[in-house]
């Protein structure tokens, strides 16, 4: 019993955990963070010459949602747009020396 | 005996470091830069992948892939879907400027027969220029404004004087320059460098795979794929300059474009004109 209510207050913790960080992740400020970490990143893509359609057309669609209000779609795209923007980066560094396994010698 | 065996451990681990360095020093140090022997190599693997088709036939791109679409474009030659722009471009060409020049003032041999030259490296100023960018700046230079370099009037410029250079063969020199080289090996590097969410570098379609189907299109050779420029496409419903080629290749496989005749976009068309040397001028050309 005693142990069972261990348990329960154990989930009850977990759900409240769950709660704050999705209400956390619905705020207008982790909109921002997330935007701007995003346009960090694909700011750093565009130093290599290599930004992605995709992390822009995502960029933008998180704007569109925060702008409608909607900031746990907008925090969700951003987030999806800095991951777009990392990996044309790690695309970008690994193809400075990968080109040559591709060259006609 | 501890002494000597310190030193034993001292010169393995010293050899070691040694040879870790030098597999990890970059491999273009090792590399020489060899535009010769690098087109000759482009060369044989396109013909040895193609054996059926001429040298001299590469040019046609898709149509010297397949026998159908060969005969569809001797039939589309006929009434090239190119001839509207061609007739504009010829009009322009000659029409002057408000100062009363031409384009002619502005190229050797007036600008006519002269395709096959470009782009070439500018050793005053460093860098490569391409045809369309020479168009730009001869009418600045004659207080004019600057076309798109995408279609419209550029296209038929560009297809006026390549028209006027058909059969000469493609002759772009590589100045004794190290800044002409490193032009040279960056458009090289450009066309071999994956890009985009969809991890397609130009080779990836037009060498790995010409001949090959993406969607509805037949793939074109990278060889001789820039002596056809400028051309119609039935996609576009009109004309694409070079310009145009390379910037929508680019968001295709969803990757942002750089502006037209940024340096990249220069140095690969002048590393695909060096390696496409000796095919002749086949521009304007209609692709499907």
């Amino acid at each position: 019993m005693r142990n069972g209510m261990h348990k329960s207050a154990l989930v009850l913790a977990l759900l409240a955990a769950g709660a704050v960080s999705a209400l956390a992740a619905g705020s207008e400020d982790d909109f921002k963070a997330a935007y701007a970490a995003a346009e960090a990143a694909n700011k750093e893509a565009g130093k290599l010459r290599n930004q992605w359609t995709t992390t822009a057309n995502t960029l933008a669609a998180a704007k569109k949602a925060a702008d409608a209000g909607d900031f746990d779609k907008a925090t969700a795209a951003a987030k999806e747009a800095e991951a777009l923007a990392k990996a044309s980066i790690f695309q970008a560094t690994s193809e400075k020396t990968r080109w040559k396994d591709m060259e006609i010698r | 005996m501890k002494l000597r065996y310190a030193i034993y451990l001292a010169s393995a681990a010293l050899a070691f470091g040694m040879l870790t360095l030098a597999s990890t020093l970059p491999s273009g140090a090792a590399d020489k830069v060899d535009p010769v022997a690098d087109a000759k190599a482009f060369k044989k693997f396109f013909t040895d992948k193609f054996p059926k088709v001429k040298l001299e036939d590469f040019v046609n791109g898709p149509y010297s892939m397949n026998e159908d679409l060969h005969r569809q474009w001797q039939e589309k030659e006929q009434f090239p879907p190119y001839e509207f722009s061609l007739e504009m471009g010829k009009e322009m060409f000659s029409k002057p400027f408000k100062n009363g020049k031409t384009y002619a003032d502005c190229f050797p041999n007036g600008g006519i027969g002269v395709r096959q030259n470009y782009p070439y490296f500018d050793e005053k100023e460093g860098k490569v220029i391409t045809l369309e960018l020479a168009l730009n700046r001869c009418r600045e230079a004659n207080g004019e404004a600057p076309y798109s370099y995408v279609k419209d009037e550029m296209a038929a410029l560009t297809a006026y004087m390549a028209f006027t250079s058909r059969g000469k063969p493609m002759d772009i020199k590589i100045p004794d320059d190290p800044r002409a080289l490193a032009a040279y090996e960056n458009g090289k590097e450009y066309f071999y460098t994956r890009r985009g969410q969809l991890n397609f570098s130009c080779a990836a379609c037009h060498v790995q795979s010409p001949g090959e189907r993406i969607r509805a299109e037949i793939l074109a050779p990278a060889l001789g794929i820039v002596n056809a420029m400028p051309i119609y496409r039935s996609e576009w419903s009109g004309m694409g300059t070079t310009s145009r080629r390379f910037t929508t290749c680019n968001s295709q496989i969803r990757g942002v474009p750089l502006n037209p005749q940024d340096d990249e976009y220069r140095n690969v068309e002048y590393y695909l004109s060096y390696v496409s040397n000796g095919l002749p001028i086949s521009g304007p050309g209609a692709r499907p």
